[in-house]
């Protein structure tokens, strides 16, 4: 009874599949899906080697320190990072009394009650607060921005595909739209207040050109180029993202090496024990 | 409940012979786990599995213990809370790291525990109450990996609510009212999150009373082993302490290396990225997928694109993603070939290679993949072969086969048909 009543069910499942496969395929082999612009023109990340990358990778100070100032300098203005405290950028390399005058000097101050009569006002940061964002809400941003909502830049390495080698290519892939879009794609095309880039999701993004040439010089000497700042505001935002990723590093080496030891230590009991069984 | 050979539990000294006169604990863990417990000694490392998944249940309850003290379960604060854990609270990311991988983990032990048991025919008598028992904690173990995806409340965890408890609203009258009722709402918000944050935490520990109940009815005929032969004699079995607890030690510290290589090196690997995006209800994915663990079931759920009759595709795939787990219980009654091994049952082995293996690891790459063609053409087909073998093929195939001659005892499985048993000098 339960065999019939199962062969029956397989029936009915196993064939109303291959019954809607076989629609499926004659109306995919006789109309085929259209392609999308997305699906020709959007391109995968250029990959960006950083030294935090892979199993034995630390931040590179210097350049999170640029990195630092690439957003302090320029997307700051409009991207917040409001999981990072003034005091966590002691982790760059800076000293306390660095990090207080970083907070005390920051662009935009950080928000507060009036002690006298409750109303909001602001004071200047102090390394216990986060950073804080440019805009009051969401409605503040997308007014100043042509609707269009700069999303906070704490986990965006960890929030795309791609990661960091995202952020650089979006940053540095701008560029004039390919004929071709024009031509198969019109509707593609950037309208107003868009802007090319075939690394964005929809070949479409809001954002204008943040980086340029010449814009951000560095005090290391590093060069003053629009490459130079996407790579080390993209190491910069790998480390916003995940501050805690050096130590995770060493700890996974300790705990490694301990459990290689361990295991072998378990096999050699293993076969020890079993060395008068044959199994 | 055991071999009349088993070794009996003496205790040495005076405070355990008080102990166990009041209280035979130790005496129980020894019969369980321990020297009391005769096991089949030709155990291969697919058997090492059962006590990695234990292992893998008690790092998941002790990392979600301190995570939970941490962690607030308020659709307000719960994403902030989450990266508060991963940056201001001591060793809070390892926690983190540890308890979603350790989920995914969990899952990769648990599947190959059960596939273990489909190709040795674990479930047959007299074992079919450890197999529905197993069942009963893979569902479980469904539920709270679900409910526990949707805490950091990111993107993934905020539509892959509203997308699982959707698929309630697809029984016909009461589905939208159901749905709003698990929700406790119209869609995933506060209430949502508190219920799945308490269930969360208590599944886990149903699980584990289900887990003893599974050991318990193991203990019942004992051991499966690679041969299926049942155990005859004393010498076909070797105590589980030391034997089995040295061979799974060396199992665990296999099984650590690969989660924590996993945690410590590329552990958002098997995560999405849009989970690092707070939940937004006014912003829906491109691409909403569940966690790795349930893509073949997701990609059985949306194979179905027509309706059948009256029945909308929606509820037919709802219907088939709940049938692809049920069917399992079943499956002690629907394979009757009396040999248990695949090793001894060629044609079963041909299409459990290169039939079941292939179709659920494809229908897992689909079930990962977007909701486009040509993945769910090939969904279709890999569902299709996924209910006709488990209904259709398996008992046609153990009605037809002719099994390959079995040997007459675990021990001559071992040591050959001559062999005198056991009776090496030392030296």
């Amino acid at each position: 009874m339960v065999r019939i009543l199962a062969f029956l069910v397989g029936l009915f499942f196993s064939g109303w599949l291959l019954v809607t496969f076989g629609v499926g395929l004659v109306s995919y082999i006789s109309e085929p899906p259209a392609a999308t612009a997305e699906h020709e023109f959007h391109k995968d990340p250029r990959t960006l080697a950083l030294k935090s990358d892979g199993p034995f990778g630390k931040f590179d100070r210097q350049q999170l320190q640029r990195g630092f100032q690439v957003y302090k300098e320029v997307c700051s203005a409009c991207h917040s990072l409001r999981l990072v405290h003034f005091r966590n950028f002691e982790a760059l390399g800076y000293n306390e009394d660095e990090v207080k005058a970083i907070a005390a000097n920051w662009a935009i101050p950080s928000p507060a009650i009036d002690p006298d009569t409750g109303e909001a006002s602001t004071r200047p940061s102090l390394p216990a607060d986060p950073v804080p964002s440019p805009y009051a809400n969401e409605v503040a941003a997308r007014a100043a921005n042509n609707n269009a909502l700069p999303p906070d830049l704490s986990l965006i390495t960890k929030a795309r595909h791609g990661g960091a080698s995202y952020v650089y290519s979006l940053l540095t892939g701008y560029q004039d739209p390919p004929k071709e879009l024009a031509k198969e794609f019109p509707d593609a095309m950037p309208g107003t207040g868009l802007h090319y880039n075939p690394y964005f999701a929809n070949l479409n993004i809001a954002m204008a050109p943040p980086l340029a040439d010449g814009q951000v010089t560095f005090a290391d000497g590093s060069p003053s180029t629009r490459e130079q700042a996407a790579k080390d505001v993209a190491a910069f935002l790998v480390w916003t993202a995940e501050p805690t990723l050096e130590k995770r590093h060493q700890t996974g080496w300790a705990v490694l090496i301990f459990l290689l030891i361990a295991t072998v230590l378990g096999y050699m009991a293993y076969r020890n024990v079993w060395a008068d069984k044959k199994h | 409940m055991s071999f009349p050979w088993a070794n009996h539990y003496e205790p040495k000294f005076a405070l355990t012979k008080w102990v166990d006169e009041r209280l035979p604990l130790p005496r129980l863990v020894y019969n369980a786990v321990g020297a009391g417990y005769p096991v089949p000694r030709n155990l291969n490392y697919f058997w090492n599995f059962g006590v990695l998944a234990g292992v893998a249940l008690v790092i998941q309850i002790v990392t979600g213990i301190i995570l939970a003290m941490h962690y607030a379960p308020n659709a307000l604060v719960a994403f902030d809370s989450t990266e508060h854990i991963m940056r201001d609270v001591n060793w809070g990311w390892l926690m983190r790291y540890g308890h979603a991988n350790g989920a995914s983990f969990f899952f990769i032990v648990v599947y190959i525990h059960i596939f273990r048991g489909l190709y040795f025919s674990s479930y047959k008598a007299p074992r079919e109450m450890i197999w529905l028992l197993g069942l009963v904690i893979f569902l479980l173990m469904m539920a709270t990996a679900f409910m526990g995806y949707v805490l950091p409340w990111g993107q993934m965890s905020f539509w892959g609510a509203k997308v699982i408890t959707g698929l309630f609203s697809a029984i016909p009258l009461i589905g939208p009212s159901l749905q709003e009722w698990l929700l406790g709402g119209f869609a995933p918000d506060n209430a949502a999150l508190n219920r799945f944050f308490s269930l969360h935490y208590l599944l886990p520990f149903v699980i584990a009373g289900v887990v003893i109940l599974h050991i318990w009815s193991l203990h019942i005929p004992g051991s499966s082993n690679p041969t299926g032969v049942e155990v005859k004699t004393e010498s076909d079995t070797v105590p589980f302490h030391p034997y089995y607890t040295a061979k799974d030690g060396f199992g665990l510290g296999v099984f650590l290396i690969f989660y924590c290589a996993a945690l410590f090196f590329l552990p958002n690997f098997l995560g999405h990225p849009d989970n690092y995006i707070p939940a937004n209800p006014l912003s829906t994915p491109a691409h909403i997928v569940p966690e790795w663990y349930f893509w073949p079931f997701y990609a059985i759920l949306r194979a179905f694109t027509f309706d059948f009759l009256f029945i909308p595709a929606k509820l037919l795939g709802v219907l088939a993603m709940f049938a692809s787990i049920l069917l399992l219980f079943f499956l002690p009654w629907l394979d009757t070939s009396p040999v248990r091994s695949g090793k001894y049952r060629p044609l079963f082995r041909k299409f459990f290679w290169f039939g079941l293996i292939p179709c659920v690891l494809v229908l897992g790459y689909c079930g990962g993949a977007p909701a486009e063609e040509p993945f769910v053409m090939i969904s279709q087909i890999a569902s299709a072969y996924y209910f006709a073998h488990f209904l259709i093929i398996l008992p046609i195939i153990s009605a037809i086969e002719r099994p390959d001659p079995l040997p007459l005892s675990i021990t001559e499985a071992v040591l050959g048909s001559d062999a005198a048993p056991e009776a090496q000098p030392a030296e």
